[in-house]
């Protein structure tokens, strides 16, 4: 840089009106004077070369290529058959065609202007001197001691009773909190949502059937040996969102499998099979996924959100993966009519764990 | 009548003059025309970001047109016809007819979600370089803070998408992220009750997510991205160490025009990519998931990828329950809430840390090549391992089934992994960086091998160096490491020759063949 090159420029100034100067000059001029060197400015191509004319050919086909694909965009777009049909039919390249033909156009402006800013402006390089680091000392002076005589003026040390007086506000910011809060805030407690299910209310005297998810109630022949379904509370919606902590799985175990549980039920599960049925809560007590994957080998249960396995002939149990806590077992019986029912709710909270759950 | 007469020629300088009349512009105006950037490849990362932020609030407007985020349960009856009949949730519905309804909807709705991938991957790659080449450091500190923000805002505002067409996958996302809730110590049932309304998933959660979605995030992103993008125009660009380039100046281009022109030609590279990924490479096809429902989960339901790390570490962590008094701290804590946090913490707290560590409270506007700061470079590398270790686990169950491995081993080897691959990564990269940094230097003293093998008189085989500069008696030359590129080939040098350019044929006449071969000029120079 022409430090003092500069200097001596900027003494003498550049006559703006000297009929001399070219365009160019007195652009450099004025970047001069917002601190910045054009040193080096050289076109890549000599003004009316054979490279020159080359890119701008190569300039006008990206262009022309947007020019065709943005019309095949526009006459796809109304005129390519897009309803739905079933199987194999033109609508299906509907959506591969508009991007093909925007994708193309977006490519040919894209490439087209890269080739034109790239290849046929000139090369430059400019150099700008950087003015960062703090302000001048007597600038800091000054803005600080502005602020500080804001602060004096408003007399907060001088007068005690405003400052406290400012305490009174408090209130506003609490009133401006209580309205999103208040109106956002539910007690998970009143009513107990987090402990209850579709369930709820179920006794041994006043049983709920099971349903499959269209409904219809469950019979113990409904599942083979070794099999599970998935089961809902036969209540309103209780085969639906409504209900997310509902879903249930029902399983019949193999003779030697239903002993083994029964052998090792734990003291709050005594009771709840029966026969050689168990009914487990289907959501993972981990992250509340449906853990609906049933290896009848092993008897595991598998949740494929983060691969917690339950082993179902004890108790549910965790035995690898994230999770810590059992699939709460449902208390299930017969009725009469010869209906699977649950005979209560679930015993511990189903899903996943929080706080207050002990 | 006499008509006057315009001078269209004079037009524009008059519209001009009539407007600095009003706001004088022509001198701030100028400053910014003639403002320098520097210039490198991998200083436009940060700017394939905010390009694909300015196509997800174009196709996110048009998407907004047609979707209604409510739980409302409705039968279908649109042209999909294996959905017909099926009760789903009105958001799914609009979801479906945006697909198979609106013309042209399904490439939009493709588009918002490749653009959203494109989005949070280039953020990550530009937070990565910016990492790795000491661009946070001092003064740039509050851009940093900036940045990470907004891979967050970015992050929890993609969530929210994926969770609004309700479709099996985005049920299920959202439903982890309310155990997620739900395990905060104290306040987590609260949390989670006040903000679903109720028991997940309740009535209201759209219409929550969707306010998030399209106004309170992208608004929040939008002022953040301006004063990013303030602080890199008033604080100057960093630049790369070279010829003419000093801690105090910026050496490039002018903004206009070849700065502009560029970066407006590269918006329309990214808009073409993001068009033709949307028509052709299909993305969360939702219909072929169904709708949500509690029971209903299938094998391999993956988030999308900026997602995977989270649920990696969810994945790979131990079962320990915290039990105490009747209250108890879920394993899910650990790596949902608290890793997140701390990944958050810790880097924005780096410069500082950075600072105290090197002892350096300099400004600094010159870039560091990775190998020159071995340290940062090793604990990039740890963070890459870290990162890589629980993006795999997020899909570990994917490699198990396709490698035929088990699943309950890739959840322990990402455990083991997890512990011992940062270090390893950071040891290696470390020397891997010093390796460099010493060949450089031993370049810059001896000068680049030439690849000619010389018999001393005494038998020995030395090979040729040439040196960059003028040897002194030894033949070493002492020229200072700038922590720049040092040349590493005798072509680089000029000596070679540039290679024959051109695809099919050569663009350039070769030079004519010389009639007669000349004898070649030993090499002499240089002694080792």
């Amino acid at each position: 840089m022409s430090d003092t090159n500069t200097q001596v420029r900027d003494a003498a100034g550049v006559d703006l009106d000297n009929p001399n100067l070219t365009r160019f000059d007195i652009v450099r001029e004025g970047a001069r004077r917002d601190g910045v060197e054009i040193v080096h400015y050289e076109a890549q191509y000599p003004p009316g070369s054979k490279g020159e004319r080359r890119m701008t050919r190569i300039v006008a086909f990206f262009f022309l290529l947007t020019g065709i694909m943005s019309t095949l965009f526009v006459i796809a777009f109304i005129w390519w058959p897009w309803e739905y049909e079933l199987g194999p039919h033109a609508s299906k390249y509907y959506t591969p065609v508009l991007g093909l033909t925007l994708g193309l156009a977006l490519v040919g402006v894209g490439l087209g202007i890269l080739t034109w800013g790239k290849k046929l402006l000139p090369h430059e390089i400019a150099i700008q001197e950087r003015h960062d680091g703090p302000s001048a000392p007597e600038e800091q002076k000054l803005t600080g001691n502005t602020l500080q005589f804001v602060g004096e003026e408003m007399g907060l040390g001088r007068r005690p009773v405003l400052k406290w007086s400012l305490l009174g506000l408090a209130p506003l910011g609490l009133a401006a909190a209580a309205v999103p809060i208040g109106a956002l805030i539910k007690d998970p407690h009143h009513p107990d949502i987090l402990f209850k299910t579709g369930f709820a209310g179920a006794t041994p005297t006043n049983p709920i059937r099971l349903m499959h998810d269209d409904g219809t109630l469950v019979r113990p022949e409904h599942v083979s040996t070794g099999g599970q379904i998935t089961v809902f509370p036969n209540i309103p919606g209780g085969a639906s969102n409504h209900h997310a902590d509902s879903p249930t799985l029902l399983i019949h175990l193999r003779e030697d499998d239903a002993a083994k549980l029964n052998g090792q039920l734990y003291t709050i599960n005594q009771g709840s099979t029966w026969s050689s049925f168990v009914a487990y809560s289907k959501i993972c007590t981990h992250a509340g996924c449906p853990a609906s994957l049933y290896e009848q080998q092993t008897n595991r249960l598998l949740c494929p959100c983060h691969q917690s396995q339950f082993l179902i002939t004890d108790n549910a149990r965790p035995i690898f993966g994230p999770a810590t806590r059992s699939l709460p077992m449902l208390p299930i019986s017969v009725d009469k009519e010869g209906y699977l029912v649950a005979t209560g709710d679930y015993k511990v909270p189903v899903g996943p764990a929080f706080w207050e759950k002990d | 009548m006499k008509r006057r007469k315009v001078d269209l020629k004079a037009l524009p300088g008059k519209t001009a003059q009539e407007v600095d009349t009003r706001l004088p512009v022509a001198t701030p105006l100028r400053g910014m025309l003639n403002k320098v950037f520097p210039d490198h490849w991998s200083f436009l990362l940060g700017e394939i970001a905010l390009f694909s932020f300015i196509i997800l609030l174009l196709t996110g407007t048009f998407l907004a047109l047609f979707f209604e985020p409510s739980l409302q349960e409705v039968h279908y009856d649109g042209s999909y016809i294996p959905l017909q009949g099926v009760q789903m949730s009105r958001a799914y519905e609009t979801a479906l007819d945006l697909s198979f309804d609106v013309r042209g909807g399904l490439i939009m709705r493709q588009m918002h979600h490749w653009a959203a991938l494109l989005f949070m991957a280039a953020i990550v790659v530009h937070m990565f370089r910016i990492f790795m080449t000491g661009a946070f450091r001092k003064p740039r500190e509050l851009n940093w803070i900036i940045g990470l923000s907004m891979f967050w805002l970015g992050f929890t505002e993609g969530f929210a998408g994926y969770s609004l067409p309700d479709d099996a996958l985005s049920g299920t996302g959202l439903r982890i992220a309310s155990a997620i809730m739900l395990s905060i110590p104290v306040i987590g049932s609260w949390v989670t009750t006040s903000l679903f309304g109720g028991e997940f998933p309740g009535e209201i959660i759209l219409s929550r997510l969707y306010i998030l979605h399209v106004f309170l995030l992208p608004l929040i992103l939008l002022a953040l991205v301006s004063i990013h993008l303030g602080l890199v125009f008033i604080q100057k660009h960093t630049q790369w160490p070279g010829p003419g380039r000093t801690n105090n100046n910026v050496v490039g281009e002018r903004f206009v025009p070849r700065y502009t022109i560029k970066q407006a030609g590269f918006f329309m590279l990214v808009f073409a990519v993001i068009a033709l990924m949307g028509g052709l490479f299909q993305i969360n096809p939702i219909w072929l998931f169904g709708p949500y429902e509690a029971a209903v989960v299938s094998a391999g339901s993956q988030p999308d990828w900026y997602v995977m790390f989270l649920d990696g570490s969810t994945r790979l962590m131990p079962a320990w329950d915290i039990r105490f008094l009747g209250y108890n701290i879920p394993p899910l804590f650990w790596p949902t809430v608290v890793l997140p946090g701390i990944l958050t913490v810790l880097p924005m707290a780096y410069p500082w840390i950075e600072a105290r560590w090197k002892k350096d409270k300099a400004s600094h506007n010159l870039l560091q090549r990775p190998r020159d700061v071995p340290d940062r470079t090793g604990l990039a590398a740890m963070a890459l391992a870290f990162y890589l270790v629980l993006t795999i686990s997020g899909g570990n169950d994917i490699v198990a089934d396709k490698f035929h491995i088990s699943l309950n081993a890739m959840t322990w080897a990402g455990r083991i992994g997890l512990l011992i691959l940062p270090p390893l990564a950071y040891y290696f990269a470390r020397r891997l960086a010093l390796g460099l940094q010493q060949h450089d230097r031993e370049v810059l003293a001896h000068g680049v091998e030439t690849g000619i093998i010389k018999r001393l008189p005494d038998g020995r085989f030395v090979e040729v160096h040439q040196p960059l500069a003028a040897p002194d008696e030894h033949g070493h030359t002492d020229l200072p490491y700038v922590g720049w590129t040092v040349p590493k080939k005798m072509n680089r040098l000029g000596a070679l020759g540039p290679a024959v350019r051109g695809f099919f044929r050569p663009i350039e006449q070769p030079a004519p063949p010389q009639q007669e071969e000349q004898p070649r000029e030993e090499i002499t120079s240089g002694k080792s």
